[in-house]
């Protein structure tokens, strides 16, 4: 079974290949631009799968397939493809959660003239996301990162007539772009401290121990190690890209695009590329812990860099479920808990090691989805409305749409044993409980767990629960008013789909049968019945459902009180200053406004400045001499050259004036002119006859 | 004085007579008139220089003077045609008029 190694590539291109095809379509032919895309991610499917089961197994080696890229002087540049059980779980999500999604959009944008163009976009976004999980070349994962910021540029801004959307898009693509800078800069420095940019090949790639010992080795400024500056570089990409604090001011602004590209953005692609990253190069991460260089030392067990990741997860985590309290745009909510969650990831990552951060990845994949769908579903049925305040009552008129987004929202909010979130929420708190460093990054994740299952308890009842008398709804004008009803059935079905994998995930990663961890260290897993972990465990367990618990109570007792129309919120009633402030979303965005954006502007206004006093006067100098030295040149010729062809002019023309007036048309006067000459010829010739003589 | 200078000089004088004629009238074809005199002195000088010179027992002079004499005819029935042309182009016979090739 080498060729699903050798072919591996095949799942990006097929996506790629149906967005090059999409891109190619005329603007009515949408049946086909779906059948294309939806296609491309099915046979990707199947193909992921098929790497999938390969990597199942006793004994899975990491499997890799590089090939040469190109050559210049001696240095080799290489590509490559890697299978592996972080590989491969990410397609399967990827390809199976993007192409449920696709096949939503079909129900949700059929009525957008751009439908076309639409998936077209999908397909890259998707194809980019599938290059960077596959690459094994930093390189490579670096150029589908970028394209994935390319391709979420263009469905953030897909309804670029709305100047929020365009701004979005924008605000996007350069955010995210100041967390580049870093993750190129690591890759600059870790390719001149290892030589390459393969993660592995045959113990020579810079992943390997090979090159992790020289890299620990070094220390650079501060005394830090080499490796822990090339992590913490590498992780600024992670952090612009996943929405990190602080920079995720993009990600709520995302929200412009439309729902479909919302779901992909927080599920499957952009967002996850940031921890899959940290996944990914966990072991450089990681570095300073496994090569036991510094048994001597007193530093700490857990290598900064993971620190670090640590502890920026556990802030953003607590951070942007506050904000989340406070939103009332259905979407904005589930933006800020996806940055919270993603928060939870990097605590993951940064406590547990990979298997913990990528279980949480990909069930939170499932059912971020699964609600963002269950969010457009809502949105579809209000016809546009997206203001939780002018929702309500729609658990009955919805039904579909009401139970899978229960399952989602409790998915989210860690509800108890049957939910995916639980478990992998679960192992995260257990991870950080025994964090050696400290308690901090636990205590924060479990403030995070509580506001979570409140503030999505608060959106569950102002959305489906809350009573409602007036049947109108719309943007208030009176005139549109309707009935919000069900999703068709293109749109439900993925919804289902969703829901149903938010609830059987959480089968892998039980403490009974802890398949995932293992199934992500390359070794299978038994079956432990019956009670295996210790007290502590259990405590975690505890604290975790009572999160739960008080915050789902909590949000229920504040809130069930909450009637029609839009009431002032009890928060608000207690606490307006606090809860003002988290409407405004603490005030980051406007932080920036006053220092980066103002010290931009200021920069620019003074190169403003310089050039159009200094440069612009030097050119306008150099401007003015030119203009001096043609007006000069110019009466040169006037007054020498062209008089003097004047002058000789006239004198020619006076010449032949004179001439003209001896021939007068009369034969006689020539004759007598010529009877002179002759004349005058014999006169001379009679004298000169006479003198030769 | 011989005969020759008797005979030159009569050619010289008809010729500067054809030469007055051609130069001042004004009729075209009195000017025609002084040119045909002028051609005929040629013709008498030929004759002269024939008879007198060194070999007048052939006859190429007066061969001379009959190409000549028919020469000029076909020259008069020229000159005259342009003339009548001229006078039925511009109503006019005066030379003096006929200056359209004036610069």
């Amino acid at each position: 079974m080498t060729w699903i190694i050798r072919n591996l590539w095949l799942i990006p291109a097929l996506p790629l290949l149906a967005a090059g095809l999409g891109a190619l379509l005329q603007r009515p032919q949408r049946r086909l631009a779906a059948t294309l895309s939806i296609g491309s991610m099915a046979v990707a499917f199947l193909i992921a799968c098929g790497g999938f089961a390969m990597t199942l197994g006793e004994h899975t080696e990491r499997q890799v397939h590089n090939f040469p890229w190109f050559q210049f002087g001696e240095t080799l540049l290489q590509l490559g493809w890697v299978l592996d059980p972080l590989t491969a779980s990410m397609l399967v999500m990827i390809t199976f959660v993007g192409g449920l999604i696709f096949i939503y959009s079909v129900g949700y944008m059929a009525r957008d003239e751009n439908f076309t163009r639409f998936f077209c976009f999908l397909s890259l976004f998707a194809a980019a996301m599938l290059g960077l999980v596959i690459s094994n070349n930093l390189l490579m994962l670096f150029m589908c990162w970028e394209l994935v910021g390319l391709a979420s540029y263009l469905l953030i801004g897909f309804w670029h007539h709305k100047p929020s959307a365009a701004a979005a898009a924008k605000k996007a693509f350069i955010t995210t772009r100041v967390g580049d800078i870093g993750f190129l800069l690591g890759i600059v420095w870790l390719y001149h401290e290892t030589g390459t940019l393969l993660f592995y090949s045959d113990g020579a790639g810079c992943l390997e121990q090979g090159a992790l010992a020289k890299l620990v080795a070094q220390t650079t400024v501060g005394g830090m190690f080499v490796s822990t500056a090339i992590s913490l570089l590498l992780f600024c990409g992670a952090v612009g890209k996943s929405g990190q604090f602080p920079l995720h001011v993009w990600l709520p602004d995302a929200m412009e695009g439309p729902t479909p590209v919302s779901a992909l953005i927080h599920a499957a692609t952009m967002v996850t590329a940031g921890v899959f990253l940290v996944a990914r190069m966990y072991p450089l991460f990681n570095a300073q812990f496994t090569t036991g260089l510094t048994q001597d030392s007193v530093l700490p067990p857990i290598s900064t860099a993971l620190q670090v990741v640590t502890w920026t997860g556990a802030i953003t985590a607590v951070f942007a479920a506050l904000i989340a309290v406070a939103q009332t745009d259905i979407k904005r909510i589930l933006a800020y808990s996806t940055v919270s969650q993603l928060g939870y990831m990097f605590v993951g990552l940064g406590v547990g090691g990979p298997a913990v951060g990528m279980f949480h990845l990909l069930t939170h994949a499932f059912f971020k989805a699964l609600l963002f769908l269950g969010a457009g579903s809502v949105i579809h049925g209000c016809h546009e409305e997206q203001d939780i305040r002018r929702m309500g009552g729609l658990c009955k008129r919805m039904p579909v749409t009401f139970t899978t987004y229960a399952v989602g929202m409790l998915a989210l909010s860690g509800f108890p044993l049957v939910f995916s979130g639980f478990w992998s929420k679960d192992e995260i708190l257990h991870s950080a409980m025994n964090w050696p460093v400290s308690k901090g990054p636990f205590i924060l994740a479990l403030t995070g767990a509580v506001l979570t299952a409140f503030y999505m308890t608060r959106q569950m009842w102002f959305v489906f629960f809350r009573p409602r008398t007036e049947l109108s709804l719309g943007r208030g004008d009176g005139v549109h008013d309707f009935v919000p009803h069900e999703s068709p059935p293109i749109m439900t079905l993925p919804l289902v789909s969703l829901a149903a994998c938010a609830v059987l995930l959480s089968i892998f990663a039980t403490p009974v049968w802890p398949w995932f961890d293992a199934y992500l260290a390359g070794h299978l897993s038994e079956l432990h019945l019956g009670w295996s972990g210790d007290a502590a465990t259990g405590i975690v367990m505890v604290l975790s459902i009572m999160a739960v618990v008080i915050g789902l109570g909590s949000g229920w007792a504040l809130y069930s009180r909450v009637g029609d129309g839009e009431a002032i919120d009890p928060i608000e009633q207690r606490f307006p200053g606090i809860f003002a402030a988290l409407r405004e979303r603490l005030r980051v965005d406007e932080f920036y406004e006053i220092t980066i954006l103002r010290l931009s502007r200021i920069v620019t206004a003074l190169s403003d400045g310089v050039d159009r006093f200094g440069w612009s006067a030097c050119v306008d100098l150099v401007g003015f001499l030119t203009v001096g030295l043609a007006w000069m040149s110019r009466y040169f010729d006037q007054i020498f050259i062209n008089s003097g062809f004047d002058v000789s002019c006239e004198n020619l023309r006076g010449l032949g004036r004179l001439a003209g007036r001896l021939q007068n048309g009369q034969a006689q006067r020539y004759l007598r002119i010529l009877a002179f000459g002759v004349v005058l010829l014999i006169v001379a010739l009679a004298w000169m006859g006479d003198s030769s003589r | 004085m011989n005969p020759l200078h008797q005979y030159l000089l009569l050619s010289a004088m008809l010729f500067s007579v054809g030469l007055a004629g051609a130069l001042v009238r004004r009729h075209a074809i009195l000017v025609l008139v002084g040119i045909e005199l002028m051609l005929n002195a040629a013709n008498l000088n030929f004759l002269a220089f024939w008879r007198y010179g060194g070999n007048p027992e052939a006859l190429t002079g007066i061969m001379f003077v009959i190409f000549a004499i028919a020469v000029a005819a076909a020259e008069a029935a020229v000159g005259l045609a342009l003339i009548i042309s001229i006078y039925r182009h511009l109503r006019t016979s005066n030379v003096d008029e006929v200056n359209k090739l004036n610069g």
